[in-house]
C-alpha cells in the first residue's frame, strides 16, 4: 500500500526542515526512506556527493528493547562512532574524544558511567542525540524526538536541536506532531497527508491556508 | 575428588565444556536482549534431528549437524525479520517440525536408543577425541569473532535502525550472530542435551543483568558465571553420578537466585 505519493523537496546545508502531518499521514514512512531504512516504492532519493550514507545521524523512536538494556551512557554514545572508517573494528582514541566532546556539549558528561535504562526520558534523548552527532555532524534525521516528554523537557530538547543546527551548520530533518513548537525553530516546513500539502519556508507556511488550518485546529 | 581428573573423558568434557560455556554466555547476552531467548531451544531440536539422521546413516554427527543448524538459524531470522511471523511462533514451528522429522526417522531403525538418549539429555561420555579437536577449534573461532566484532554486535543489538541508518552492515552482523549461535548450540548440546541447552544461553545472561548495569560488565560477568557453573556442575555430576547437563543447570538456578537476592537487597538499601 502506498501511504505517501509524489513527494519531492530540496534541502540545503544548514536547513532545518520539520515534517508535520496527522497520524498515519506518512511522516514516519518518509523519514524511514530518508534514513535508508526503507526503499521508496518508486523514484529515488539522491544525495549530493558531500553527504554519503555515513554522514547521517539518526535518532529513531525508542524501542522496547532499550528499556531494559544494560548499557552505560558512554557505551551508547560511542557506538555512534562505528560508521567512521577504521582499520581495526575497535574504538580508537579519536572515537573516544569525539564521544567525550558531544557528551560535554549535551551536558551529560556527569552521566557517562550511569546505566542508560535508569535515566529519565529527557536524559535518554540527550544520550541518543549525542550518539547521532558522533555518527555525523552533517545531517540529523530525528523521528519524533520529544514523544512522551513533559513540556519543560520538550522545550529543552528543542532548543538543543536548534543550537546544534546553528552552531555546526547541521542540516536537520525532524518529524513532529507538535506543530506549534516546531514552526518556532524550523526554517522549512513540509506538511504531508498521503501527498504533499505544503512545502516551503516557515513564514510562507504561517500565512498559508493549510498552515493556518493545521495550527489553529 | 581430584581423582576425577585422571579420567580422559572428564578432561575432554572439561576442555570442551569450558569453551562452550564461554561462547554461550557471550552470545546469550545478545540473544536475551534481542528477545531471541528461545532460539537455542529451536536450534537444538533441529540439531537433534540432524544428529539422529546422521546416526541412522552412520555419518559423523557434528559434521552433519553444524551446516544444517546454520541453515535453520538463517531461516529463523528470515522468518521473523520478514515480519510475516512473530519470532516465537517461527521458532516453535521450526523446532517442533524438526523434532517430529527426527523422531520419525529414528523409529525406522531400532537399537540406537543410547545415542538418542545422549542427544536429548547430554552425556560427557558422548565426546570423542575427534569431537574435542573439532569443538575446540570451532569455539575458539566463535570467541575470536565475538571479541573482534564486539562493538558492532553491541550496536546492532542495542539499536538496529540506528545502526542501519548510519551505514553499519546490519545484515552481515545479524548473520554473524546467527552463525555463531548455531555453532555454539550444536557444540553444547552433546554435553548438556537438546532439552537443556537453552538454559546455558539464558541463565548466565539473566543473572548478570540483575546486578550489572553496563554492557561490558554484563558480558564479562555472564562469562564468569557460565564457566564457574559449568565446573561446579561437572564436579557434582561426577560425585553423584548425575547427568552433567542437569547438574550445570541446577547450579545456574542457584546462582540466579543469589543474584536476584543481591539485586533485591541493593534496591532496598537505596
Amino acid at each position: 500500500m502506498t501511504v505517501l505519493k509524489n513527494v519531492s523537496f530540496d534541502l540545503m546545508r544548514g536547513d532545518y526542515l520539520c515534517v508535520v502531518g496527522e497520524n498515519g499521514a506518512g511522516k514516519s514512512t518518509l523519514i524511514k526512506c530518508l534514513a535508508g531504512l526503507k526503499k521508496p516504492a518508486e523514484g529515488s532519493i539522491e544525495r549530493s556527493r558531500e553527504i554519503s550514507r555515513r554522514d547521517v545521524g539518526y535518532l529513531p523512536q525508542q524501542t522496547a528493547i532499550q528499556r531494559d538494556f544494560p548499557a552505560s551512557v558512554r557505551e551508547v554514545v560511542i557506538s555512534g562512532c562505528l560508521n567512521n572508517d577504521r582499520l581495526l573494528p575497535f574504538y580508537n582514541k579519536s572515537d573516544r574524544m569525539r564521544a567525550d566532546k558531544y557528551m560535554g556539549e549535551l551536558g551529560i558528561t556527569h552521566l557517562a558511567g550511569r546505566s542508560y535504562r535508569e535515566l529519565s526520558g529527557g536524559q535518554q534523548q540527550r544520550v541518543l542525540l549525542a550518539r547521532a552527532l558522533c555518527a555525523s555532524g552533517k545531517l540529523l534525521i530525528l523521528d519524533e524526538p520529544v514523544t512522551g516528554l513533559d513540556p519543560i523537557v520538550t522545550g529543552e530538547i528543542y532548543s538543543i536541536i536548534k543550537e546544534i543546527n546553528r552552531k555546526h551548520h547541521t542540516t536537520v530533518i525532524m518529524v513532529s506532531h507538535d506543530v506549534n513548537t516546531a514552526v518556532k525553530s524550523a526554517n522549512k516546513i513540509l506538511q504531508v497527508k498521503n501527498t504533499v500539502q505544503f512545502c516551503g519556508s516557515t513564514e510562507d507556511y504561517l500565512k498559508s491556508a493549510v498552515g493556518k488550518a493545521f495550527i489553529g485546529g | 575428588m581430584f581423582e576425577m581428573f585422571s579420567y580422559p573423558f572428564i578432561i575432554r568434557a572439561l576442555v570442551v565444556g569450558t569453551l562452550v560455556s564461554l561462547c554461550s554466555a557471550l552470545l546469550g547476552v545478545n540473544l536475551v536482549l534481542k528477545r531471541y531467548s528461545m532460539i537455542g531451544d529451536g536450534l537444538s531440536h533441529v540439531a537433534f534431528s540432524a544428529m539422529a539422521v546422521a546416526t541412522v546413516m552412520n555419518w559423523a554427527p557434528l559434521t552433519v549437524a553444524i551446516p544444517v543448524v546454520i541453515a535453520a538459524s538463517f531461516l529463523l531470522l528470515r522468518l521473523s525479520a520478514g515480519g510475516r511471523m512473530k519470532g516465537d511462533s517461527a521458532i516453535a514451528l521450526v523446532s517442533t517440525g524438526a523434532l517430529a522429522i527426527g523422531i520419525f526417522i529414528i523409529s525406522m531403525r531400532s537399537g540406537i536408543n543410547t545415542d538418542i538418549n545422549n542427544y536429548m539429555f547430554g552425556s560427557v561420555l558422548a565426546i570423542s577425541k575427534y569431537d574435542v579437536v573439532f569443538s575446540v577449534v570451532l569455539s575458539l573461532v566463535v570467541l575470536g569473532l565475538y571479541i573482534v566484532f564486539y562493538n558492532q554486535i553491541f550496536a546492532v543489538t542495542f539499536d538496529e535502525p540506528f545502526a542501519k541508518a548510519t551505514g553499519i552492515r546490519v545484515d552481515f552482523y545479524n548473520m554473524l550472530i546467527s552463525v555463531l549461535t548455531a555453532i555454539t548450540i550444536v557444540l553444547g548440546m552433546r554435553m548438556i542435551g537438546a532439552l537443556l541447552i537453552s538454559s546455558l544461553i539464558i541463565f548466565p545472561a539473566m543473572s548478570s543483568m540483575r546486578v550489572f548495569k553496563s554492557f561490558r560488565s554484563v558480558v564479562i560477568c555472564s562469562a564468569v558465571i557460565s564457566v564457574v557453573c559449568f565446573l561446579a556442575g561437572l564436579m557434582i555430576s561426577y560425585q553423584y553420578s548425575a547427568p552433567t547437563g542437569a547438574s550445570v543447570v541446577i547450579i545456574n538456578i542457584a546462582v540466579f537466585a543469589v543474584f536476584c537476592a543481591v539485586d533485591y537487597i541493593k534496591a532496598k538499601a537505596k
